[in-house]
């Protein structure tokens, strides 16, 4: 601004009249003192807005989405569930009760002839039919089997080894005494509580998902990001090989692998390899995700600041890029873990994934292969109940944090 | 438009060239081979091996070459139509596999069918009438449709079928025609049991597909030119039909890409289930008993079913686009 027109500050000192055409327009200049700031004042509501980082309005838009955080709390209660099975399982994941074969489910019952007995079950009668041979359970509305919560041991099948390190007999509930078994969701060919089974297997079918992920984030953030940086041949190779993975189907592939590991490795190693397999087919479209938003994003006025600044290669993809699309990963990432869960239950299902002694829900699907078996015993099919409300969940969950992650919107 | 399709062809090639190496690297891939599983089989009942016999036939299945020997020697095979020897069944794959290759394509067009028209008329009516009752009836259907694994679905069907009809719906055809020759009542025997598997295949993707066509109906529903339409007065249903309809069309063709390995993959799970006679059970068994050959053909098979589809809804997504046919290739 300059302050050196003779009359500057003294608007209306040509009257409109006396204009020519040709005279300069005269100078005006605001005797106010400058602020640079006075449009940028904002309240302390906008402030909060527009001062939060992008995961503080991830959360808020998450927190919207009822469904979604409802889903992601029902799955912090089942993966703690799988951390503490121990505790949850009222027995112990290979204890046999041989008495009780092919056990149904019992009811959980309170009253008793009209009076308030607490949580209680009714024991079986048990007799073979002389023709098939086969256990023929009847409930015995006179055994009242009670049950005990928050309680220790007592009864076989109660002492565990708690992740391996120190024995405890604790916990959640458990029956009466040795005499008074309680099969919630019945037992399986050889006396095993199903119920104990399912909350065992969790631990595997749930974790299964999480390394799977990890290995298959690692993957697909490394190849798609070195095709989205540099481009070129490298990226035309890495879009080929994509394409040629995404054009066989999946679970066909899964099985030809899993059913090439050898049978001598041990259950741990099969663990390992199944999670690998896994992710060996999941990271294509992850990768491709990356990339797409590596080429977009590395054309942002930022990313060129930061190469103009002199930042290299990696501090750009690992300090700029990256986190800038992280949102999105993350997003993805949690609808890629039910596939991962799916594609362990189909393969333990046919047989050709996780093995015994190894428990996963597959595995215990497994038995229920057979129609024969499914339609005299069908609490053998209970263990589908976890794989459904699981992947619902993970969808429910992932849906709304895809919608978070685009916060503007 | 004749240079795109002649590109897209050419493009074939590779690809299916690096699909037959994988899928030759994966048959190859556990250790040992057929003949050993055969020798440690015999020698575990106690029958005596003999040696020379063993060389003999390794050396007239050519497993005494080189691998990359093998795989030309293979993939040269396939080209002619020879698809190799089964092991486990002593017959060639070729005529093993013939009919339940065609069968497995029956199944997967008719759920493809399923789920496009299932898919249009469901979402069509949904979006139209957003955030009524049966929107989120639909919509709730359709999580628990995208959540219920098919070989689960598969089982419970069974289950129920036997409980409450006392009937087994197992089976693409009734037992006596199964190895009988083509005939009149053969075919109607196989579109009779087909619409179970076809249902528990394609459940997960018409829920998938619903969704997709929903939102996309929604967007275009908002746009102003739908607007301006019926400021002037054009009928509701026409308004639907001319554009905005036609507009969210596109998935249905450009997701046949993701759509078939996803039914494919569901058919060989749901096959064993439902004892069905398409690839299924039989690959699985060849997987088991390491019958490298016939495994490597169903996957061969399998990939090539999909990357057919994904050429034939390229070509279709580019005589319905013409961004598409004129830019030469881009696609999605």
């Amino acid at each position: 601004m300059s302050a050196d027109t003779p009359n500057g500050g003294s608007p209306g000192n040509n009257e409109p009249g006396n204009e020519k055409p040709n005279d300069p327009i005269p100078h005006f200049v605001s005797d106010e003192p400058f602020n640079a700031d006075v449009e940028v004042v904002l309240t302390a509501e906008q402030e909060k807005y527009y001062m939060a980082s992008q995961w503080k309005l991830m959360w808020w838009k998450l927190k919207r989405h009822k469904i979604a955080v409802a889903a992601g709390f029902f799955l912090i209660f089942l993966y703690l569930v799988a951390a503490f099975a121990e505790v949850f399982a009222p027995y112990e994941l290979q204890h046999r009760d041989v008495r009780n074969v092919y056990a149904p489910p019992q009811a959980v019952h309170l009253f008793h002839e009209g009076k308030l007995v607490g949580p209680f079950v009714y024991g079986y009668n048990a007799r073979r039919d002389p023709e098939t041979l086969q256990k023929i359970y009847t409930v015995d509305t006179n055994k009242v089997h009670r049950i005990r919560f928050f309680c220790s041991g007592g009864y076989p099948g109660s002492e565990y080894e708690f992740w391996g390190l120190f024995k405890g007999d604790f916990h959640l509930f458990c029956p009466e005494s040795r005499r008074a078994p309680v099969f919630l969701l019945g037992t399986d060919r050889l006396g095993r509580d199903m119920l104990s089974r399912i909350i065992y297997g969790s631990r595997i079918s749930l974790s299964i998902g999480l390394i799977g992920i990890v290995l298959s984030f690692g993957l697909g953030i490394i190849i798609g990001g070195v095709a989205g940086f540099y481009g070129g041949w490298v990226d035309n190779g890495v879009q080929r090989l994509i394409e040629v993975l995404k054009s066989f189907p999946r679970l066909p592939l899964w099985m030809a692998l899993s059913a090439s590991l050898p049978a001598k490795w041990s259950p741990i190693v099969i663990y390992f390899g199944i999670t690998l397999i896994l992710a060996m087919l999941d990271w294509p479209s992850l990768a491709r995700a990356v990339r797409s938003k590596l080429l977009s994003l590395r054309e942002e006025d930022f990313a060129i600041a930061a190469n103009l600044m002199g930042a290299s290669t990696k501090r750009i993809i690992g300090r700029h890029l990256v986190p800038s699309f992280a949102s999105h990963l993350i997003a993805s990432a949690s609808l890629a873990i039910p596939e991962m869960i799916l594609g362990e239950t189909a393969l333990s299902f046919l047989g050709l994934g996780l093995r015994p002694p190894v428990t996963s829900w597959g595995v215990l699907l497994n038995e229920a292969q057979n129609i024969q078996v499914v339609v005299l015993y069908p609490w053998l099919m209970a263990p589908m109940i976890p794989v459904i409300l699981t992947i619902l969940a993970f969808n429910f969950l992932g849906d709304g944090l895809r919608d978070a992650a685009d916060p503007y919107k | 438009m004749f240079r795109y399709i002649v590109h897209r062809l050419l493009l074939m090639i590779p690809t299916l060239l690096a699909v037959s190496a994988i899928v030759f690297v994966i048959i190859q891939l556990p250790p040992g081979d057929y003949l050993e599983t055969l020798i440690a089989e015999m020698a575990s009942r106690g029958e005596a091996v003999d040696q020379n016999q063993i060389e003999a036939l390794r050396r007239a299945y050519g497993l005494d070459k080189s691998p990359v020997e093998q795989y030309f020697s293979w993939l040269f095979g396939l080209l002619q139509g020879d698809f190799g020897w089964s092991f486990e069944h002593n017959r060639p794959v070729s005529e093993l596999i013939g009919q339940r290759i065609l069968l497995t394509f029956v199944v997967t067009f008719s759920t493809i069918a399923f789920i496009w028209i299932v898919s249009f008329v469901i979402g069509t009516y949904v979006a139209t009438r957003q955030y009524s009752v049966s929107d989120h009836v639909a919509t709730l259907i359709g999580y628990l449709g995208l959540a219920t694994p098919n070989f689960l679905l598969a089982l419970v069907l069974m289950y129920f079928a036997n409980q409450w009809f006392d009937t087994s719906i197992g089976g693409i055809m009734d037992d006596k025609y199964r190895n009988a020759p083509w005939t009149l009542d053969k075919m109607l025997s196989v579109l009779e049991h087909l619409w179970i598997p076809v249902i528990v295949i394609g459940t997960s993707g018409t829920a998938g597909m619903i969704r997709r066509l929903r939102a996309n109906l929604l967007d275009e529903l908002q746009k102003q030119y739908v607007v301006t339409g019926r400021a002037k007065g054009l009928a509701p249903r026409k308004l639907l039909w001319k554009y905005p309809l036609r507009m969210a069309l596109n998935p249905f063709i450009a997701d046949i890409g993701s759509i078939l390995p996803e039914v494919i993959s569901g058919s060989a799970v749901v096959a064993v289930v439902l004892n069905l006679d398409i690839t299924g059970r039989m690959l699985l068994d060849a997987l088991r008993a390491q019958d490298m050959f016939l495994a490597g053909s169903f996957l061969m098979f399998l990939a090539l079913l999909v990357v057919i589809g994904t050429l034939l809804s390229d070509l279709a997504l580019a005589a319905l686009d013409p961004r598409i046919r004129l830019s030469g290739g881009a696609t999605r």
